[in-house]
């Protein structure tokens, strides 16, 4: 006799089937929306000569961290640049900032949800543990019908998969704020709307930028990944020598996705947290 | 009044009212813990604090008294009872009211600080008025005005750890003081500071309450503390209050076994004044007298020094016998030469403790008006002190 198999595959192609139907004309809206603001980023950035832009970028990494940093920056996207993989480069980093900041945007108010409401996190944990541990391959099968194969369903696949320390982490430092600090903002009569932004955020922001860091770095690999939907960039690249067994041109490409990671945690490390204080 | 706590009981855990009538009947909190599952953290304490005043709520820990103090300002909500400012029933606020009562009336200063580390001290000093929404240049006078009243003129623009403890603490106690509340909670203020540190941030709060005259409800598990701070103190056990008197009242008669044991450990010799353990000066010695005089007086109290004194008893000085025998070997006729008028002093209301440097006996007792109103002696003080029980015996 054969066992019954309980037909979750089903359920869930005619879920997405139902949403498919139902709100697909929506998300497509919504993704040529994200794809033209995205090309016309791109093209801005390549219509600036690439060493005026890399000079920036050395800048603002310089004055974000420090100086370190900013010749590490110059010297790797200088030799980004003369592998002639700069477009590409471009075009990833494009896509990280915009899933990164969509991720953000998304992840921080959620990680504050969850940490002032114990219902909330009850909901949101779990499903942080799902998003993280499905294999992320598999988001990039729905993302298809939803926004078309392209860069927009990479930054919806990469925006599930790397949002969940953003959420965490800000739940996490949140919830780190000393109890008898919480009691002193309570003592003098705040609300809050009060305690929120005059404690908990800036004593989190150092445990949310922890949070905003591996948002980003996860949000690269992701994008990498996503060449297998049509993301382009350097994973384009990459995906491209893997099919032509181009060993010494998948190299090249790789090399640039780790000086590119190595920018961006190196930064977003060094983010001087005590700066963003005096502000607050 | 300024504050009025009645009949007020918190009890912590699942209904909570059940434990409350309990208590009520005279159920034991461990009973009543072992029965409802139920902690009783304040059971029936009432008291009142004039304005101006300064009330010592003294216990050990897990006495409820940290309880007590933020059922005032409902940090904790108290389950039954009355906590009445200004005539205002605070337990009937809503939250709104409550935040406005917090924001204006009671200011809190804690064990630990709780300075906000990301905000410098003029920050946190302006924190309270900073929520009140008042306006920016407001805001900073205002805090520099209560920086300067707690000595930090200077530090504004130091963020908290760069601070010792005792001027962290004055950072707390300005961040009270800033938003004009009248009433100062103050939950183990100095406790986590070394003595003398300590010691001399209870000086500059007696300094400071002569000046602004707060009513400051102030937690303390230090009996010295209490006695030196307290205009009243209520001692607590187990959620109960189970003395409610002055500093004198409280070591002179204690209500229990319990606040005995405590004032045992008493360094009576900072709460016993000189008054109570002077004696009269039966015996004084004039300017007019001469040397024979004096000696013979001398001798028959048995002293080796006299008291001068003037008119109305005016006190002059102090003559030593072997001084006096010396002037009448040089055929002097008046004590003029040979009275010692530089001689240490003490008041009737000083503490006993400034006596023992001193080590010549006896020594005058001088009121304001310069009068001798008697005298302490060794033996005496000695033995005023054993009458109050003994101190650490190492006097």
């Amino acid at each position: 006799m054969e066992m019954y198999k309980i037909p979750i595959g089903a359920w869930i192609e005619q879920v997405i089937e139902f949403l498919t139907d139902h709100v697909a004309f929506l998300t497509h809206i919504i993704s040529s929306i994200i794809e033209s603001g995205l090309d016309l980023f791109v093209e801005w950035v390549l219509f600036v000569p690439p060493w005026l832009v890399i000079i920036v970028l050395a800048i603002s990494a310089g004055l974000l961290s420090n100086r370190r940093i900013a010749i590490g920056t110059l010297l790797g996207l200088g030799l980004i640049w003369n592998l002639g993989l700069w477009e590409a480069t471009v075009a990833t980093l494009a896509l990280v900032l915009i899933s990164t900041c969509f991720s953000v945007l998304v992840g921080v108010p959620f990680g504050i949800l969850s940490a002032l409401s114990p219902m909330v996190r009850k909901i949101v944990m779990p499903v942080l543990d799902f998003m993280q541990t499905m294999p992320a391959f598999v988001y990039l099968i729905p993302a298809i019908p939803f926004f078309g194969l392209g860069p927009v369903a990479a930054i919806f696949t990469t925006m599930v998969f790397a949002m969940p320390p953003a959420i965490r982490m800000t739940c996490l430092g949140i919830q780190q704020v000393p109890e008898n600090l919480i009691e002193a903002a309570d003592a003098f009569g705040s609300t809050t709307n009060q305690k929120l932004f005059k404690l908990q955020l800036p004593l989190a922001a150092p445990t949310i930028m922890a949070g905003i860091n591996q948002t980003i770095m996860l949000s690269l690999s992701m994008v990498v990944i996503a060449a297998m939907i049509g993301a382009g960039g350097l994973g384009g690249e990459v995906w491209r020598a893997i099919q032509r067994l181009w060993m010494g041109r998948g190299f090249e490409a790789g090399i640039a996705v780790v000086i590119i990671a190595m920018i961006l945690d190196r930064t977003t490390q060094n983010i001087n947290v005590s700066k963003l204080w005096r502000k607050g | 009044m300024k504050l009025r706590v009645k009949d007020l009981y918190k009890v912590f855990g699942a209904n909570p009212e059940k434990g409350v009538a309990a208590a009520k009947k005279g159920m034991s909190k461990d009973e009543i813990m072992s029965r409802y599952k139920l902690a009783v953290g304040v059971n029936d304490v009432s008291f009142e604090v004039g304005a101006s005043e300064i009330l010592v709520i003294m216990g050990l820990s897990g006495s409820g008294k940290s309880t007590l103090v933020r059922c005032i300002n409902r940090l904790i909500e108290p389950t039954a009872g009355l906590v009445e400012i200004d005539g205002i029933d605070v337990t009937k606020l809503s939250e709104n009211e409550l935040r406005l009562l917090r924001m204006q009336k009671v200011g809190m200063v804690f064990q630990n600080f709780a300075l906000f580390p990301h905000r410098t001290v003029q920050k946190n000093v302006e924190y309270g008025l900073e929520i009140q929404g008042v306006p920016i240049e407001e805001r900073a006078e205002k805090a520099k005005n209560a920086i300067d009243l707690v000595g930090l003129a200077g530090w504004e623009d130091y963020r908290p750890e760069n601070l010792s403890g005792g001027m962290q603490q004055r950072v707390g106690l300005a961040r009270a003081l800033a938003s004009g509340a009248d009433i100062l909670l103050m939950d183990e203020a100095f406790s986590a500071l070394d003595p003398l540190i300590k010691r001399e941030m209870q000086d500059e709060l007696l300094a400071l309450q002569g000046r602004v005259g707060k009513t400051i409800i102030f937690i303390t598990h230090d009996l010295d503390e209490a006695l030196k701070l307290g205009d009243r103190i209520i001692i607590m056990k187990d959620g109960r209050a189970v003395q409610v008197g002055t500093p004198e009242e409280i070591l002179t008669n204690p209500a229990n076994d319990y606040v005995e044991k405590f004032v045992q450990d008493v360094d009576i010799t900072k709460v016993l004044t000189v008054s109570r353990v002077m004696r009269k000066a039966i015996s004084v010695t004039y300017p007019k007298d001469g040397p024979k005089t004096t000696v013979h007086k001398m001798k028959e109290e048995g002293l080796s020094r006299l008291m001068v004194v003037g008119k109305d008893r005016k006190f002059l000085g102090v003559v030593e016998v072997k001084e006096v025998t010396a002037a009448i070997k040089r055929g002097e006729t008046t004590l003029e030469h040979v009275m010692d008028k530089d001689v240490p002093i003490v008041h009737p209301d000083d503490n006993v403790g400034i006596l023992f440097p001193e080590t010549k006996y006896p020594v005058a007792v001088v009121n304001d008006e310069n009068k001798l109103v008697g005298i302490v002696k060794r033996g005496s003080l000695l033995s005023g002190i054993a009458d109050f029980g003994g101190t650490d015996g190492n006097v």
